[in-house]
């Protein structure tokens, strides 16, 4: 029951690091390798707001939310959509999103140094026990799991329930068709990637509660939702989230019933079967 | 493009801190160190404030005298991006293309270990201030200009042993150990020379395990050296799971009466992070905070640089930079050669006291334990410095 709940908080956690990248690779289909450079920032922003005024996080999310949304276009628009548009094909925009991002990630990574520095973003909020079942849990970790739940149910829900979601699942398995049944597939795009970096910016913020993060951070998260975003399926919400979710209780198991040295061996050892046997990803559907 | 994109930042890193004082006669001053990757959080407490205290410190003072004729210094900085083969390069354009007089040592013992090759090969005197090693005289026999302020792993480990001894001697603790460690260079090397020395002392060690380097969630690790009930808690750690530990030992109410985590519990982010749940911890470092010394150049450090320095390498750091400042003065030359040599054959009076060397060109005082006591990180256990003070037990975390 322990190693399930510890598990189950992990798995929110690591679902918050990946929906982001997800909803900008799966749905917008930009390999976008400065996603955690957001992450950072949106943990900076509640670390900032926090140090100086006393602002909770979980209202600091509020601001970022939008800032993020809107620096998230301004790059989809600015650099990337010309990639898309003079991409012949799917390979190519790849290429050339990875090289983009890439290059931007650096960028982002120097100006985080120099208007913050490079020192640890380190408080302490809702650093409390909270009990339940006879077990103790971390209450920053459960507001995040909760937050986790809120994000993903809600990105479900409108994915499948309203026009536009549907219209950006639709660009998600075939962008040349969506365009032949009148979706604006540069402007789903555009929306798409800017959510998915707001996404990435909020989980930032709530995961710096009880993670230390520090300028040069962001390449360590956006490799971790690189691995659960292929491992769940490109562009499937309902993957992420299960692979987000068996990866923290596999890693719990492993660290509490083996050792916890073989935790990164387990996560990989996963990610390696899974690609063996379901190559397009748990959820993902294979390539027509 | 990559490499391309890399060059850039590290030119613009460079010229970031240009000459102040061009007029004069100057001295280029190479520095390398993480701006980017794992070590830079901790090279951005420790080392990069104290380049620019002591560049500070220099010029305000009319520089450095060389024969009757002073010197200002220019610092020449680059990011390595705790990259070993960047700490290479590095040290190689600033010895060959910008032909830096003097180099300061890196940050971090692996980029130490690195790039000391380099460093000999050019002849500059290297005097660390963040390399812990028990391999010190295996390299200070290869590199005869390499020197050693923080000290070795056998001493920092052997210090938690004497601690936890006494404080078993005092009847504050028992006998069983928990010993957790990060799995990388440093938490490796230590939790190995940790092992027969809390063997030989006569404690049980009940709990033992590693984790990797990044782990996101560290309470599977908590929880079981919780289950094992310790008399105390070691954890040979980085900055980010000294973090994470000691917020999930609360959390888990694992509460032993002696409570110790390595690097970064002496950061002042440490208190600044866990206030009063911090007091009576134990961790890595130390210094004599009460003496005048330490006080005086915490003020200066905040004073110049907007932070406050650490209670462990910082001071060190600072003090390798006197050294060198002073060595330079000493043998009245820029020859390097002569320089080193002046190194080797003199003590020095810096800001962590006097420095000797033993045979091993090692600072052979160093500070092994502090505690956290009334919001001062103060040194409880060192191989010969004064001013240490009794450790005392921890209770609980409120």
């Amino acid at each position: 029951m322990d190693i399930l709940f510890t598990g189950l908080l992990l798995g929110g956690t690591y679902a918050l690091i990946a929906m982001g990248l997800n909803l900008q690779y799966g749905m917008a289909r930009i390999m976008n390798l400065a996603n955690g450079e957001f992450l950072v920032a949106g943990g900076f922003a509640a670390f900032w707001f926090f140090t100086a005024a006393g602002v909770s996080p979980l209202l600091t999310v509020f601001v970022v939310a939008p800032l993020a949304f809107a620096a998230n276009w301004l790059i989809y628009v600015v650099f990337l959509r010309p990639l898309v548009r003079r991409a012949k094909s799917h390979g190519q925009l790849e290429v050339d999103a990875i090289l983009t991002t890439f290059g931007l990630a650096f960028v982002l990574v120097g100006l985080k140094l120099a208007f913050f520095g490079g020192d640890y973003f380190s408080y302490s909020y809702l650093a409390r026990p909270v009990t339940f079942i006879g077990e103790t849990y971390a209450l920053n970790r459960v507001v995040a799991f909760v937050a986790a739940v809120i994000i993903c149910g809600g990105l479900w829900l409108w994915l499948n329930t309203t026009r536009a979601g549907i219209s950006i699942r639709a660009i998600a398995v075939a962008p040349d068709s969506a365009r032949l049944v009148g979706i604006n597939v540069t402007r789903l795009s555009a929306l798409a990637f800017a959510l998915g970096g707001a996404v990435t910016a909020v989980g930032g913020a709530l995961v710096s509660t009880f993670l230390t993060l520090d300028a040069s951070t962001g390449v360590l998260f956006t490799l971790k939702a690189l691995i659960i975003v292929i491992m769940g399926g490109v562009g499937d919400v309902r993957g992420t989230i299960v692979a987000a979710l068996m990866l923290g209780i596999l890693e719990t198991f492993v660290a509490t019933v083996f050792d916890p040295g073989l935790t990164l061996a387990a996560a990989y050892l996963l990610f390696v079967l899974i690609l063996l046997f379901r190559p397009q990803g748990l959820f993902g559907r294979r390539q027509a | 493009m990559k490499r391309r994109t890399l060059f850039a930042l590290t030119t613009a890193a460079a010229i970031a801190l240009g000459a102040p004082l061009a007029a004069q006669e100057t001295l280029k001053i190479g520095a390398v160190g993480p701006k980017t990757g794992p070590l830079a959080g901790g090279a951005a407490v420790t080392f990069w404030p104290n380049v620019q205290l002591w560049a500070n410190d220099v010029n305000a003072g009319g520089g450095i005298d060389v024969g009757g004729t002073k010197y200002m210094v220019e610092i020449i900085e680059y990011d390595d991006q705790t990259n070993p083969g960047e700490t290479i390069k590095a040290v190689q354009r600033l010895a060959t293309q910008d032909e830096a007089d003097f180099i300061l040592a890196p940050y971090g013992t692996g980029l130490n270990i690195a790039s000391a090759p380099i460093f000999e090969r050019y002849g500059y005197p290297m005097v660390t201030h963040t390399a812990i090693s028990d391999q010190i005289e295996d390299l200070s026999g290869k590199f005869p200009n390499m020197y050693f302020l923080l000290g070795g792993a056998t001493g920092l480990a052997g210090g938690v042993v004497d601690v936890l001894n006494q404080m078993r001697d005092a009847g504050e603790i028992g006998n069983t150990v928990a010993m957790v460690n990060v799995a990388d260079a440093f938490g490796i090397e230590l939790a190995e020379v940790a092992r027969p020395q809390f063997a030989e002392a006569g404690f049980e060690i009940v709990y033992d395990t590693s984790y990797p380097l990044g782990t996101q969630d560290l309470s599977p690790v908590i929880n079981g050296a919780k289950d094992s009930n310790p008399d105390a808690f070691v954890a040979w750690s980085y900055p980010p799971d000294t973090f994470a530990l000691t917020e999930q030992a609360q959390i888990a109410g694992l509460a032993p009466k002696a409570f110790y985590t390595a690097v970064a519990t002496a950061f002042p982010a440490y208190a600044g992070r866990f206030g009063a749940a911090a007091e009576g911890v134990l961790g890595a470092g130390g210094v004599f905070a009460d003496g005048e010394a330490f006080k005086e150049y915490a003020a200066r450090h905040e004073e110049v640089t907007g932070a406050k320095p650490d209670f462990w390498a910082s001071a060190p750091a600072y003090a390798s930079f006197q050294i060198l400042q002073q060595a330079i003065e000493g043998a009245g030359t820029l020859d390097k050669a002569a320089v080193a040599e002046y190194i080797g054959a003199n003590s020095f009076e810096t800001v962590i006291g006097t420095v000797d060397w033993d045979e091993n060109n090692s600072n052979a005082e160093y500070w092994t334990v502090g505690q956290w006591q009334g919001g001062v990180f103060k040194g409880v256990a060192s191989t010969g410095r004064e001013g240490a003070v009794p450790a005392v037990p921890k209770s609980g975390w409120e």
